[in-house]
C-alpha cells in the first residue's frame, strides 16, 4: 500500500508558481529524499504533506485517505525540523510527551512510550534538561525522540542535519539510517545536500523549480540521470558535461569530443542503441570524474583493455583520499578522480583510463538523457 | 579595554551630567523636603528650605486624616481607587495584548497587518480627541462615574502599547516552535498558554511597568469621568491642592504627592532593570 499518494500537486503564491504539478507514490517503509536546491519547492512541498500549509491543487493521501482537508494533528505524522523546534521552556521529557498530552494519552501509558524512545535514542540521562542545555547532537536526537514517540504512519523530516557539524552530521546521518533500517518506518526526508540523499534514501526524489526531474532508487539516479540538471547535481564533484557530436562508421556509433580539432577525442560506444538516432548530430557527453582515472587503473567489470587518452593537465587538487585533476578531453574541461599517490604535473599531458560504459549522452535541446 | 583614567573631557562630562541631574531631581527634592516641614514653618519661610521640625506627622495626615472635597478620609480611599483601577487594567491590557501580539505574529491570517496597524495607530492619536467618543460609551453603556469605566478605558487604549511591543517581540520566536506544536496536536489557546507565554517573561515585565506607570499616573480621564469618591488619586490630588481652608497646607500636600507617587516609584527602582533589559531582549534561541 503506497503510504504517500501526491496527485498533481500544485501551490501558487500571487504570480509565483513554487510546485509544478507533483506527482509522487511513496510504499510503506521507503526511505523518500526530496533533494534539490534552495527555492525548489522541496520544503513547500513536506509542508503541504504536513498540513502546515495548502496545496493550491491536487491531492494528497496518507495511507489511503485524502487528506487535503485535515488539520496537521490527524494525519498520522510526525516531523523533524531543521531548528529542531524543541519547545524551550519544556524538559526533554515534556517535549516528548507534549504531543500525547494534547491527544489525551493516559499517564501510564505515556511513560512507556517515552521509556520505549528514551531507549531507542540513548537519551535516558537527557530526560529532566532543557533544551538549552543540550548539545545539537542531544537536540537532534531529542526532536527525533519527539516524532518517534507518536508512533506515526509518515515521518517527515525538513533538513534536520543542516544546523550540525560536518562531523555530527555524518555521524547523525549513520544514525538516522541506521533508525530507519531498525524501525522500518516510512520517512520523508528533505535536503539540499545530494550526500545525504545518496548515502540514506531508497529512493532520491530530485526537484528542481517545482518539478521532480527524477523519481527513482540512488543506483539509477546516479547511473542514469534523467536530464542534465540531475546529472550536473548530484555527485561530488558533479558529472562533466560537454558538446560532442555523435557519428558513425561500419562498427557502430562513435562520439566524438572536440570534433575536427587535432586533439579531438574518439570514443566507441557499445550498447547505445537508443542514440542512433542521433547519429550525425550534436550531443552533450556526460562522464563521471570517477570514469577518468589514471592510466594503469583496470575499472571493476571491465573485459579488456580501458580506452586510454592522452590529456593536458591543467591543475591538481589533492584530497587524501584521491587526487582530483582538472583536465581537458578535446578542449573541453573535465575533472578526473585519480589515485591519491599519483600527482601529474600542471601543465603537462598525461594518459588516463576511460571508462566509456558508463559514459551518458544526452539531448542538447531538451537535455533529456539519450542513453 | 577602557581607559578608566581621570582626563579633564572626562570630568567635563561628569559635570554635565551631574548638573542635568541635579536640575531633574530639585523638584523632587523640594518636596520630599516640603512634606517633612510643619505647614506653619513653610508659611512662614518660604517653599524651598531645610526641615526645622520634622514633621512626619504629615504622612500620616495626607495618608488618612486630610479633608479632600468635603471627606476627611485622606488620601488612602483616592489611594484604593487607583489600585482598583490600574491592578486590573494592567492586567487586561497585558493579557489581551500578549495574545494579539501573538495572533498577529505567529499566525498568518488574512488582514492580520491591517488588524495590527489599526490597533497600534491608537498609539498616535491624541488623548483629548479621544475624550468625546468615550464620554458617549461609557455613558451607553452606564459606566460614567466608575471606577470599572476606567477599568475599560485603560484596557482598551493600553492595547495599542502592548500589542506593540508583544508582537515585535513574538516575531523573533521562530515559526517552526508553532508548526511543531500544530503537529502534535495544540490549538491557538494551548500554543500560547504552554509554549509562548512562559517565554514572554522579559516582554511582559516591560508592559507590567509601562502600563501600570502610565494608568497609575493617568489624569484627564480621570478628572473628566469621575467626580468625588469614585476618583483616582491624581485627579484626588488637584482637590488636595485647592485650598478649602484658609490656611495653605503645603507640607501636607508635599505627603500626599509622595505617597502617590510612591507605587510608580517602587515600581521604577525595584522593576527599572528589568524595564531596559525587556527593550533590549532578543530572539529566544
Amino acid at each position: 500500500m503506497a503510504a504517500l499518494s501526491i496527485r498533481a500537486l500544485s501551490k501558487r503564491y500571487a504570480n509565483l508558481e513554487v510546485l509544478k504539478g507533483i506527482d509522487l507514490d511513496i510504499e510503506s517503509g521507503e526511505f523518500t529524499v526530496l533533494v534539490g536546491p534552495s527555492g525548489c519547492g522541496k520544503s513547500t512541498l513536506l509542508n503541504i504533506v504536513a498540513g502546515l500549509d495548502r496545496a493550491s491543487d491536487g491531492t494528497i493521501e496518507i495511507g489511503g485517505r485524502i487528506v487535503n482537508d485535515v488539520p496537521p494533528k490527524d494525519r498520522d505524522i510526525a516531523m523533524v525540523f531543521q531548528s529542531y523546534a524543541l519547545y524551550p521552556s519544556m524538559t526533554v521529557r515534556q517535549n516528548i510527551t507534549f504531543g500525547m498530552e494534547c491527544r489525551g494519552v493516559a499517564k501510564a501509558e505515556q511513560e512507556k512510550a517515552l521509556a520505549n524512545v528514551a531507549r531507542l535514542l540513548q537519551i535516558e540521562p537527557l530526560l529532566g534538561r532543557k533544551p538549552s542545555q543540550l548539545s545539537g547532537g542531544q537536540r537532534q536526537r531529542v526532536a527525533m525522540g519527539r516524532a518517534l514517540v507518536r508512533d506515526p504512519l509518515l515521518f517527515l523530516f525538513d533538513e534536520p542535519l543542516s544546523n550540525l557539524d560536518a562531523k555530527l552530521r555524518v555521524e547523525m546521518r549513520m544514525e538516522i539510517k541506521r533508525l530507519h533500517q531498525r524501525i522500518g518506518a516510512t520517512i520523508v526526508y528533505v535536503t539540499h545536500d545530494q550526500i545525504e540523499a545518496m548515502t540514506m534514501a531508497t529512493r532520491i526524489a530530485v526537484m528542481h523549480r517545482g518539478v521532480v526531474q527524477q523519481f527513482a532508487d540512488p543506483d539509477t539516479v546516479y547511473r542514469y540521470p534523467a536530464n542534465l540538471f540531475v546529472a550536473r547535481f548530484m555527485g561530488s564533484p558533479p558529472m562533466n558535461t560537454m558538446p560532442a557530436r555523435l557519428e558513425a562508421d561500419s562498427n557502430g556509433p562513435v562520439v566524438v569530443i572536440g570534433s575536427g580539432r587535432p586533439d579531438e577525442v574518439r570514443l566507441r560506444l557499445q550498447g547505445y542503441d537508443a542514440a542512433a538516432s542521433y547519429v550525425g548530430r550534436d550531443v552533450v557527453l556526460g562522464i563521471r570524474p570517477e570514469c577518468i582515472a589514471e592510466g594503469d587503473r583496470v575499472f571493476s567489470g571491465a573485459v579488456g583493455p580501458p580506452v586510454m587518452v592522452t590529456a593536458p593537465v591543467e591543475l591538481v587538487e589533492p584530497t587524501g583520499a584521491e587526487t582530483i585533476v582538472l583536465l581537458r578531453l578535446g578542449g573541453e574541461p573535465a575533472q578526473a578522480r585519480i589515485s591519491p599517490d599519483i600527482r601529474p604535473t600542471p601543465g603537462t599531458t598525461a594518459s588516463f583510463a576511460l571508462d566509456i560504459r558508463r559514459i551518458c549522452l544526452f539531448d542538447p535541446e531538451t537535455e533529456r538523457l539519450i542513453a | 579595554m577602557r581607559d578608566r583614567s581621570f582626563t579633564p573631557s572626562r570630568a567635563l562630562i561628569y559635570l554635565i551630567v551631574t548638573l542635568f541631574a541635579a536640575a531633574y531631581l530639585a523638584p523632587l527634592v523640594v518636596v520630599v523636603l516640603n512634606s517633612l516641614r510643619t505647614n506653619e514653618e513653610i508659611a512662614q519661610s518660604s517653599m524651598i528650605g531645610w526641615p526645622q521640625n520634622w514633621a512626619f506627622g504629615n504622612y500620616a495626615m495626607a495618608w488618612s486624616g486630610f479633608c479632600v472635597a468635603e471627606t476627611c478620609a485622606g488620601i488612602r480611599p483616592y489611594m484604593l481607587n487607583s489600585a482598583l483601577i490600574t491592578i486590573p487594567a494592567t492586567i487586561f491590557s497585558t493579557l489581551l495584548g500578549a495574545v494579539a501580539g501573538y495572533a498577529v505574529s505567529l499566525w498568518r491570517f488574512r488582514g492580520d497587518n491591517w488588524i495590527y496597524g489599526i490597533v497600534t495607530l491608537g498609539l498616535f492619536l491624541p488623548q483629548q480627541m479621544r475624550l468625546l467618543p468615550w464620554t458617549i460609551v461609557l455613558r451607553d453603556i452606564g459606566l460614567i462615574n466608575t471606577l470599572s469605566g476606567l477599568v475599560l478605558i485603560h484596557t482598551i487604549q493600553g492595547l495599542s502599547f502592548t500589542v506593540l511591543f508583544c508582537r515585535n517581540y513574538y516575531v523573533a520566536i521562530p515559526h517552526e516552535l508553532i508548526r511543531a506544536a500544530r503537529i502534535d496536536g495544540a490549538g491557538f489557546f494551548r500554543i500560547f498558554w504552554r509554549i509562548i507565554l512562559p517565554l514572554s517573561a522579559p516582554i511582559l515585565i516591560v508592559t507590567v511597568i509601562w502600563q501600570f506607570t502610565h494608568i497609575w499616573n493617568e489624569f484627564l480621564y480621570g478628572v473628566t469621568f469621575t467626580t468625588g469618591q469614585q476618583q483616582p488619586v491624581t485627579a484626588a490630588l488637584i482637590a488636595l491642592s485647592t485650598p478649602v481652608a484658609d490656611i495653605p497646607k503645603q507640607g501636607v500636600q508635599s505627603a500626599a504627592v509622595i505617597i502617590a507617587a510612591l507605587p510608580t516609584l517602587l515600581i521604577y527602582l525595584f522593576g527599572g532593570r528589568y524595564f531596559v533589559r525587556g527593550l533590549t531582549a532578543g530572539a529566544v534561541k
